[in-house]
């Protein structure tokens, strides 16, 4: 290799002078804010850009594109949304609220490719209904009916299929829903890796709470049901790349019941509910700052974390702030009842180690900021992928 | 958690936060350097800056082994893993790095088999499971890493594996440090030496900085009450009028390094003649190649590789940035044209990047972001 052979990176050039082209228009404009400071002016560029209507750069799909960060938010914003458009698809809730002739029902699905297939505390078929037991929920919802989809790999063992089946029956039992319909689909080896399983579900809403991450005011209060990232790490111990053994399992569990707790103790005072599943807790958050245009400030020290989870968190380089959950919500509450909110979560089965780990307020607005256990103080933004494909 | 609190406990920054300003010189501006990227993480996500008086600033300096692969490499490697029957490893931070025409990320969209891995011995792991395969394990860091990937190549060979090799990107940390102390647009009152590489190579390396140009050098530990007792070291040395180089790390660095890993690097790989840093440019013996002995698993030999120098693109101040000359925000791309989803240049892509800890965890100043919670 000689110093003086050269090419030029067109694909770089090409997005500086894009990026140039479209801020032509934005910093032209900096009138009235010659007091603010040229790091300041920086800074309002970025917001400005990041404003801009999110376009998809890549050629091909990439893992990051299914991780529930940025990429996949992108994908979502400029290919589906702009393809499908209503107005119920605009809300981008984990599920949709339909009204039948009087009658609201909470409509989801979701697919589950997670490897490996068995892993402690659970397997891809009760997560599979889990998952979207818990996407109904999350409206408040009573879920009652669940559909399923099989994709399998010609060569998968029968008797794991049995074993699935069977987890899915008692998960269904569990939750208190009917697999009402399926189908079943087999690809030719190596063109799938073993099972995936697709979902869809209805629920009934019987209460009259309206609930969506649009709804967050400043002075409410952020809680979450549970120790967060036990699922993540579970998976990602159970493939055992890392030679890492703990007692760590998944938290894969139906969240109707403490949902139903919690808005039976707090009728009016819940304003959001997600589950906090790829991209963790750290990604709810910034979509509800991001829904209701406020701040949510949380407490790092008051986010409940598994000992082992740190440790493997740790190790790895991880925050356990973006490790998904497969059991645990977010729940912003009213300042009033957030007391109550609480006392409720904790004194129901599965709820015991719910916390207020911190608070909503208006400014800066769309952005969840950290007070670290350390003292200092940070962003959390929107990661761009998940270092764990695959993890439900 | 155990080894883990203790170094993070907020009492205690306070206490070591009120004697850095009680060594601050008043009216006095101090700038250090800490040359490793994993301070520049531990500074952004534990929010340091925060306990440091406005006098104290800290410049992220070159120690983040994703940000110095220069595009052109990244092209060479995609190239050696778009070849038949070739499977690719690398550490995850790899996988987004742009270069010349696109990521690992991209390659392997396209069909390349392209793998992460924890370790360089899970790449012989996985060349031992695919006999009908070459496995290539790109290898990148500081002399951090350099002694894995040596001892992976003696296992290899011990063990008579032969479809096994590696691509070597590890460069050294003193030719970059001498960069640093060489560009003129920089003024330095001292340097956080980076911890890692010292538990390799030691503290001694180091001494010229002192003894030569006159600054002080504390090799800083990873959790945040380490930078902070660090930052109280160098401001100790400078308020008694000393120069020296310091080891606050004791309990991983020994002072005259790890002498076992330097072998096992000796013994593998050599130094290059020269080798270009991304944003750096070519500087002379900063890198490592695979000695003549160990052709065998040197994946330059054994692939053509198409070496390309690829320009960094005119707007991109990586340089700049990685030599503390400027910070993040004030590169003209930041933020706009280049952002962790779609970066340009490397800082923005690993999580010990200066511009992506800026971009992630900064982003607003520092003023707004304590008044928004204390408020």
């Amino acid at each position: 290799m000689t110093p003086d052979q050269q090419v030029q990176a067109s694909w770089a050039e090409e997005a500086v002078r894009e990026a140039a082209l479209q801020e032509s228009g934005l910093s032209a404009g900096p009138v009235g804010q010659e007091h603010l400071t040229k790091e300041q002016q920086v800074l309002q560029r970025i917001e400005a850009a990041r404003q801009r209507k999110p376009r998809i750069k890549e050629e091909r799909i990439t893992l990051a594109h299914g991780a529930g960060g940025k990429a996949t938010h992108i994908l979502i914003d400029a290919l589906f949304l702009e393809a499908f458009r209503n107005p119920l698809l605009e809300a981008l809730e984990d599920q949709a609220v339909l009204d039948l002739g009087g009658t609201r029902i909470a409509f989801t699905t979701d697919s589950y490719v997670v490897s490996p297939i068995f892993f402690p505390g659970g397997d891809i078929g009760d997560l599979a209904v889990n998952g979207t037991v818990n996407d109904l929920a999350m409206s408040g919802a009573r879920p009652l009916y669940l559909s399923c989809g099989f994709i399998l790999e010609e060569g998968f063992p029968v008797a794991d299929l049995q074993r699935i089946a069977a987890s899915m029956a008692a998960a269904a039992q569990r939750a208190g829903v009917s697999i009402v319909t399926g189908d079943t689909k087999v690809v030719q080896k190596g063109k799938a890796d073993g099972c995936y399983i697709n979902t869809a579900g209805v629920g009934l809403l019987e209460r009259p709470a309206e609930l969506g991450a649009h709804r967050c005011r400043p002075g409410d209060a952020v809680l979450v049901s549970g120790p967060i990232g036990d699922h993540g790490v579970t998976i990602m111990l159970a493939r055992g790349e890392l030679d890492i053994e703990s007692d760590v399992t998944s938290d894969t569990a139906p969240l109707h019941g403490l949902v139903s707790a919690l808005l039976d103790a707090v009728p009016a005072g819940v304003r959001a509910l997600r589950d906090a599943t790829r991209g963790g807790v750290g990604t709810i958050l910034n979509e509800m700052a991001k829904a209701s245009n406020v701040a949510v400030v949380v407490e790092e020290n008051k986010v409940p974390v598994r000992p082992e989870v740190t440790g493997a968190c740790e190790i790895l380089g991880i925050d356990p702030l973006y490790v998904a959950c497969e059991g645990r919500f977010v729940a912003v509450v009213d300042a009033a009842s957030a007391d109550d909110a609480l006392d409720a979560l904790r004194h129901h089965p599965g709820g015991e180690g719910a916390a207020v780990i911190g608070h909503v307020k208006d400014d800066p607005p769309g952005l969840v900021l950290l007070k670290t256990g350390f003292g200092g103080t940070r962003i959390v933004d929107v990661l761009v992928g998940d270092p764990l494909p695959r993890i439900c | 958690m155990r080894f883990v609190d203790e170094f993070r406990d907020a009492e205690k920054a306070r206490a070591l936060a009120a004697r850095i300003a009680s060594l601050c010189e008043p009216g006095r501006q101090y700038k250090f350097m800490e040359v490793c990227g994993g301070h520049t993480h531990t500074i952004y996500k534990h929010g340091l800056e925060d306990y440091l008086p406005e006098g104290v600033s800290l410049v992220h300096g070159p120690g983040c082994p994703v940000c110095v692969i220069p595009m052109g490499r990244l092209d060479d490697a995609i190239a050696i893993a778009e070849q038949p029957d070739v499977i690719m490893t690398t550490f995850g931070d790899m996988m987004r790095v742009p270069g010349g025409r696109g990521s690992f990320f991209d390659s392997k969209a396209a069909g390349a088999d392209i793998r992460m891995v924890y370790s360089p011995l899970d790449s012989l792991k996985i060349a031992k499971q695919n006999p009908d395969k070459h496995v290539v394990f790109m290898a990148i860091g500081f002399e951090t890493t350099a002694p894995s990937t040596a001892m992976t190549v003696l296992r290899a060979k011990a063990e008579g594996i032969d479809n096994f090799s590696i691509f070597c990107n590890h460069v050294t940390i003193i030719p970059a440090i001498k960069a640093i102390l060489d560009s003129p647009d920089l003024r330095l009152d001292g340097f956080l030496g980076p911890g890692h590489v010292s538990t390799v190579i030691g503290c001694r390396p180091y001494e010229f900085i002192a003894a030569v140009h006159r600054k002080p050098l504390v090799c800083a530990g990873f959790e945040p009450l380490d930078i902070l007792q660090s930052v109280a070291m160098l401001l100790e040395q400078l308020q008694e009028g000393r120069v020296e180089v310091e080891n606050q790390y004791t309990r991983v660095v020994p002072w005259d390094g790890n002498r076992k890993a330097l072998q096992v690097i000796n013994e593998v790989m050599e130094l290059r003649p020269y080798f270009e840093w991304r944003g750096l440019g070519f500087i002379s013996h900063s890198a490592l190649k695979v000695r003549d002995e160990y052709a065998a698993f040197d994946a330059e030999r054994i692939f053509p590789v198409p070496g390309v120098r690829v320009a960094d693109p005119k707007a991109c101040q990586c340089g700049e940035v990685l030599k503390g000359v400027i910070k993040p925000w004030e590169c003209k791309v930041f933020g706009t044209a280049c952002t962790p989803e779609t970066p340009i240049g490397t800082c923005m892509v690993s999580s010990e990047g200066a511009c992506a800890a800026y971009y992630n965890f900064g982003r607003f100043t520092r003023e707004r972001v304590r008044v928004a919670i204390t408020r």
